[in-house]
């Protein structure tokens, strides 16, 4: 209900406490309230309307509780509604009110009005007082078995209230499989939808503590139970066709003609006028699409008019909901949006929001057929009366020639940039040019030429400033006055209060002193004197270490302030395409536009319902990482094996946009099998002395697929795979997807305790034994780890959960297979390889 | 899923409703973020944001916040898509939403609430379902008086055939008379964006259409609306914007459309019908979306020049290219002129009627408003600047670009029509009032010099 929340507020002296107005109602409810005159109801109403808007501005009313309970006996629904809304804002801070009303309330579930019914029972469950909820489950129970679909309605919501105010109570009663059996059977839409909300949120609540939790919630994206919902999705409100089309995201359809028929049926569900049911089914179509490369590209195609058509149709605000998921698309597959992108060019009379993330999208968009009209473009938005966009833009063409499309043109109009003697457009320019020369040094003549009229007065700001004076120091033997303008910068040493400048001034100075050292001595001395004297720590470190090495050796000094630069090929980026990857499966929430995984900015309860993605995402994806690799890589496999792994990482970084969904599966593998090679390399030495493990690792290597424990006494009959691989996505797919085979708990050899300081040392050493790692994480005594392993020649996998608490030395194993039968096997197979951990 | 709703006036709250999860006082710490986005007030706060833990969702409509909370990791589209469609029920009921009407109506509006979320989900937002669970009357504000909502208000001026205050009736207040008009109201509203380079060439241009529908048929009767049969919709192959047809001829050719859930599209492959039956209350039967090639309804020219010591001379002309039986309201044209401006003398053509012109000191702009167009018309204005110092060379890259504003009832851009609109009610006296409205405004027309 609607508490106004400022009852508590202390008051103003200005503000009426409306004491005497209280006092005033208080007597006209009690002569009203056993009247039966004509029209008496329209008197109340009028009171009523009163007290309910003391109570909206922040007057205490409660003292009129029991008049307004009274006056509510009535069969007037507008007297009734008003009486509910006041009741349900003052019983949630006076439980000695609830109390009274409890009676007044029971009564009503009874009426035979269905609307009076439904209200009364809503308002009995939105008390929210702990103490009080023996007196709903009777009304609850009731209300789900009413013949009217509104009283039902209320009931499945009025469950979730329960389950929220005393989860016990709540599923004592039985009610979830009252709702289930609702769920499956009501005729009414809407109960349907409320009872899934219910469920999802209830059965996840309960899914840690209860086996048959966990079952209920993994059957809700079961084929039966989806295609249920789908087949009726039209009858479903549109706000209840996206809960259903979410649950529809987490489903994994058994084979293409599934999938398929699934999105020929949603097909027509992208034409709709609500953005919201059109994200959520762009979302099925991305994710039932993601392990089949071709139809994935066609789905961009597909949603690209749609979703454009948001974009312009709705409002700004609804544009810029949209378009923060276009812009998640466009960076994951810039070109299909290339031909498009006219469509983000920024109308003058946009709100900011939306103008920045047209910009980002034009950055994004650019390559070698459009990048000339788009800059263009953005020239004209630098003139712009909007300076925080005009900067914006003048930063988007920055972007773009670090992209390396027509750099030559680019070039020639930030120059021009530099030329129009406008502070901001000025700042802005310098830095780019900076960022340019870092990557592309071969246009040094053309930049200096124009940097060098640049007069350092007009420039203020710290980043265009000290921009100015690396310029300056690094090419001081090309600019003229160099050492001029650096002396008279040093001159107003004190004046500068940027300690960034400073620090850049310093180095500046250094590294035109070795270039011309008679001209910039004087001025070398001055910043030295004056660097050593700054408060600023950094600033009189510097100088001193300057100072210092300069007296020790100055050609060292030269080595180490001046020393031949390569050129910049990549600027680190600063989104790791995992992450990149996360946001995109988060598709459809705040996420996108934060650009940040849910974890980072949301508690793990409110994360929502059936979020499996969120229990990996606490951990760090482990090694088998790795087997997500681009196409591209499959190609530099060889170089690959020479770089370290921090290597890997960059290379993989801006090799591609994180395209892991377009790799075909069998590609993957390959590398993955090399990349087995050098970790199981790379864990020889620890286990070198016993030669029974080095021999194991040189079976290994040659990848024989030897049953990874040889000295078992009567072998198990299953075979693992020691190159097996799995992308975390199609891990976290199955997992949802499968039942728990086997549910077990192992204790740790104390040995195995003492070497478990960090999750990678497991991890290491279950590779050996040919179960690797998807994720893992947590510290000392918690660790959790995910591990698959497949058998043999055979596409049959093994999922594990394995929380290890080294205190108590125990492990507990969930297994989960794709072939039941085995899953013993397995298991023994788990324990052995757990139980040989720490042993030498 | 939701934690919070509630409604802010330009300074204060209004309504809250309530899950309980998240901090009370969650209303001022959003007003606050809201208000102070950026220290240079600058940039408008975006429609959320997390402060927190608590992720804020806000709509802007007229000047009211419509404020979510949650804690949740929701979809962003569907809560901003509710609160709209909040705005709008509340609309439907009290025919006019102001801050006025809210205060005046709170009572309704939290029963209306309390139907559309229960325990933060969302129930139903149909202004036809509600109906049957909502029992206060409301109390209906003067329209006259209040600034006006929604595309619907645009009828209000210049066509006195229709009843401009009809669109702000409420769905469930009588009218005086007692007898409910059996009326609809089919609106096609075209928004118009074009820009110009310096040259009068055409640089982007697009038409985003809605097809607004506003029924107050008892007995809800089915509706068929027929389009131009030459219609058709996705620009197959090639670029989006291949401006390879010529104008005046040829088919309508729409980039994409999308439909209201009331809609049905059986015949619409073969004549271009749709068939719904109309719920209450205003909503989109169809959007579209439209980047062919079409007639801008005005020419810009725009001159700026120096004339000699700190002093330079700006001529604009505006041209209507529509046929003379059409007039164009509201115009406004705007050109921010050099920062270094301190003054500006207007001169209009001799005999200008209607025109108004100012340059705005203090963000250097010069506007000129035109009560009304005819089409076929041209309109000069000259001004003469005054410059406190010297230009840096190149004046036009200092000034502009310009930019218009304007409504043009009875005239659509992209020449879709409704050809016919069939109430299917088999009785030979039943005669409902039907207005089919055609109106197209400028959302971003401008042109560069």
């Amino acid at each position: 209900m609607a508490p106004p929340a400022q009852s508590q507020r202390s008051q103003s002296p200005s503000q009426p406490s409306g004491k005497s107005e209280v006092s005033d109602l208080k007597l006209q409810l009690r002569q009203l309230a056993g009247s039966r005159a004509p029209g008496v109801d329209d008197s109340k109403r009028e009171l009523f309307k009163k007290v309910i808007s003391y109570m909206t501005i922040g007057i205490d009313v409660s003292s009129l509780f029991g008049e307004m309970v009274m006056c509510s006996a009535t069969s007037d629904i507008v007297l009734k509604k008003m009486c509910y809304l006041y009741v349900g804002n003052y019983a949630k801070v006076n439980p000695d009110l609830a109390l009274l009303t409890i009676n007044f309330l029971q009564r009503d579930c009874h009426d035979e009005d269905p609307m009076i019914r439904g209200l009364a029972l809503r308002s009995l469950c939105s008390l929210r007082v702990a103490n009080l909820v023996e007196y709903l489950v009777g009304p609850l129970g009731s209300g789900l078995k009413d013949s009217n679909s509104y009283v039902r309605t209320v009931a499945v919501v009025g469950v979730l209230k329960l389950y929220h105010i005393s989860a016990s109570t709540c599923v004592d009663a039985d009610f979830p499989s009252t709702l289930k059996h609702l769920m499956l059977n009501d005729p009414d839409t809407q109960i349907v939808a409320n009872c899934l909300s219910a469920l999802e949120e209830i059965w996840s609540a309960e899914a840690s503590t209860s086996e048959e939790a966990a079952r209920e919630r993994e059957a809700l994206i079961s084929k039966p139970f989806i295609y249920y919902l789908l087949n009726r999705i039209k009858e479903f409100s549109e706000w209840a066709q996206c809960l259903v089309l979410e649950l529809v995201t987490k489903y994994v359809p058994s084979d293409s003609s599934e999938i398929f028929d699934i999105m020929n049926l949603l097909e027509d569900r992208l034409q709709h006028a609500n953005g919201a049911v059109v994200l959520a089914t762009v979302k099925v179509f991305l994710q039932l699409t993601l392990s089949m490369t071709d139809v994935h590209q066609q789905v961009y195609e597909r949603i690209k008019a749609p979703l454009l058509t948001l974009v312009s149709s709705g409002s700004p605000e609804q544009s810029y909901a949209v378009l923060s998921h276009l812009h998640l698309l466009v960076m994951r597959a810039p070109y299909v949006f290339s031909s498009d992108y006219k469509h983000f060019y920024c109308q003058y009379n946009e709100p900011s929001y939306v103008k920045r993330l047209k910009l980002e999208m034009l950055t994004a968009v650019a390559n070698e057929s459009n990048t000339y009209e788009i800059v263009t473009e953005l020239c004209e938005y630098a003139a712009n009366v909007d300076i925080p966009i005009a900067r914006e833009s003048i930063r988007a063409v920055g972007k773009i020639a670090l992209q390396q499309y027509d750099v030559n043109a680019i070039v020639d109009r930030l120059l021009q940039f530099l030329e129009m003697e406008k502070d901001y457009v000025t700042a802005e320019a310098l830095v780019l040019v900076k960022d340019l020369l870092r990557k592309y040094p071969q246009w040094s003549h053309d930049c200096i030429a124009v940097v060098g009229n640049i007069s350092s007065k007009n420039v203020q700001e710290p980043k265009a400033k000290a921009a100015l004076i690396w310029m300056l120091g690094e090419y001081s033997q090309d600019m003229q006055d160099a050492p001029y303008i650096l002396e008279s910068l040093v001159e107003n040493w004190d004046e500068e209060h940027s300690a960034e400048v400073r620090l850049h001034l310093l180095t500046a100075v250094m590294k035109c002193f070795f270039k011309r050292p008679p001209e910039t001595q004087s001025a070398l001395g001055a910043a030295l004197a004056a660097g050593i004297g700054d408060f600023h720590q950094d600033v009189h470190d510097r100088a001193l270490f300057y100072y210092r090495i300069l007296r020790y050796n100055v050609s060292v000094a030269e080595r180490v302030v001046n020393p031949p630069k390569q050129a910049v090929s990549v600027f680190a980026d600063t989104q790791s395409s995992e992450i990149k990857d996360r946001i995109f499966d988060e598709f459809n929430s705040l996420s996108v536009l934060y650009q940040k995984s849910s974890y980072m900015f949301t508690d793990k309860e409110h994360r929502g319902p059936l979020e499996f993605a969120d229990e990996l995402g606490n951990l760090s994806i482990g090694e088998a990482a790795h087997n997500v690799i681009s196409s591209q890589r499959v190609e530099e496999n060889d170089k690959d094996l020479l770089l370290t792994t921090a290597e890997k990482e960059e290379t993989r970084g801006s090799s591609n946009n994180g395209s892991v969904y377009a790799v075909p599966y069998d590609s993957s593998t390959s590398v993955f099998a090399s990349q087995t090679q050098i970790e199981s390399a790379i864990s020889n030495p620890t286990t070198a002395g016993h030669s029974q493990h080095a021999s194991f690792g040189i079976d290994d290597l040659l990848g024989l697929g030897m049953p990874a424990v040889p000295d078992v006494a009567s072998p198990p009959q299953l075979k693992l795979n020691t190159k097996a691989a799995l992308d975390p996505n199609a891990f976290q797919q199955k997992w949802r997807q499968l039942p728990v085979a086997l549910s077990q708990e192992l204790s740790l050899s104390p040995q195995a305790v003492a070497s478990l300081t960090v999750p990678q040392a497991l991890l290491r050493h279950m590779q050996s034994h040919s179960i690797h790692c998807i994720a893992s994480g947590g510290q000392s005594p918690n660790f959790k780890f995910f591990f698959f392993a497949q058998k043999y020649e055979e596409p049959s996998n093994y999922l594990v959960e394995c929380i290890i608490n080294t205190t108590s030395a125990k492990a507990q194993v969930k297994i989960k297979a794709d072939d039941q039968r085995t899953s013993q096997a397995f298991s023994s197979l788990f324990e052995l390889a757990l139980s040989k951990f720490g042993t030498p | 899923m939701i934690s919070q709703f509630f409604v802010l006036s330009q300074r204060g709250d209004n309504i809250v409703f309530h899950r309980g999860e998240v901090p009370k006082g969650s209303a001022e710490i959003f007003f606050r973020k809201v208000k102070f986005w950026k220290q240079d007030g600058q940039e408008e706060a975006p429609p959320i944001f997390n402060v927190d833990g608590v992720n804020y969702f806000h709509v802007k409509v007229v000047g009211l916040f419509f404020v979510a909370t949650t804690r949740v990791n929701v979809s962003p589209s569907l809560v901003l898509e509710l609160l709209q469609r909040v705005a709008r029920v509340i609309k439907d009921y009290l025919g006019v939403l102001s801050e006025d009407s809210f205060r005046k109506n709170f009572v309704l509006v939290y029963e209306l609430l309390d139907e559309v979320i229960d325990f933060g989900y969302v129930q139903t937002t149909s202004t036809e379902v509600l109906k049957s669970y909502v029992f206060n009357e409301p109390i209906v504000v003067d329209a006259a008086r209040l600034q006006p909502l929604g595309p619907g208000a645009i009828f209000m001026q210049g066509n006195k055939r229709m009843p401009g205050t009809a669109i702000t009736k409420s769905v469930v207040a009588n009218e005086p008379g007692g007898r409910k008009r059996e009326e609809i109201f089919v609106d096609i509203i075209e928004k118009i964006s074009v820009t110009f380079s310096s040259s009068g060439y055409i640089l982007t241009s697009e038409i985003d259409g809605t097809i607004q529908m506003k029924s107050y048929l008892t007995g809800n009767p089915e509706i068929r609306l027929a389009l131009n049969e030459d219609l058709s919709i996705g620009r197959g192959g090639g670029s989006v914007y291949d401006y390879g047809s010529s104008y005046g001829a040829g088919a309508v050719i729409l980039d994409d459309c999308n439909f209201h859930e009331s809609v049905r599209l059986d015949s619409f492959d073969m004549d271009r019908t749709l068939a719904l039956v109309p719920p209450d209350g205003e909503f989109p039967v169809m959007n579209y979306r439209m980047t062919q090639e079409f007639k801008p309804p005005f020419h810009i020219n725009c001159l700026i020049e120096e004339a000699g010591h700190l002093k330079a001379e700006v001529v604009l002309k505006i041209r209507a290219e529509f046929p003379s039986n059409i007039t164009a309201n509201m115009v406004v044209i705007e050109m921010p002129l050099p920062k270094y401006t301190t003054r500006a003398s207007f001169e209009l053509e001799p005999g200008a009627v209607g025109q108004r012109t100012d340059f705005k000191e203090a963000n250097k702009k010069l506007e000129w408003d035109l009560k009304k167009i005819v089409g076929g018309f041209e309109h000069t204005l000259r001004a003469k600047l005054t410059f406190s110092q010297e230009s840096h060379g190149n004046i036009t890259k200092e000034a502009g670009p310009v930019s218009m504003t304007f409504t043009i009832p009875m005239y659509n851009a992209s020449r879709l029509q409704v050809k016919y609109l069939q109430i299917a009610k088999k009785s030979s006296s039943y005669n409902p009032y039907r207005w089919v409205r055609y109106v197209t405004q400028a959302n971003s027309y401008v042109a560069r010099i």
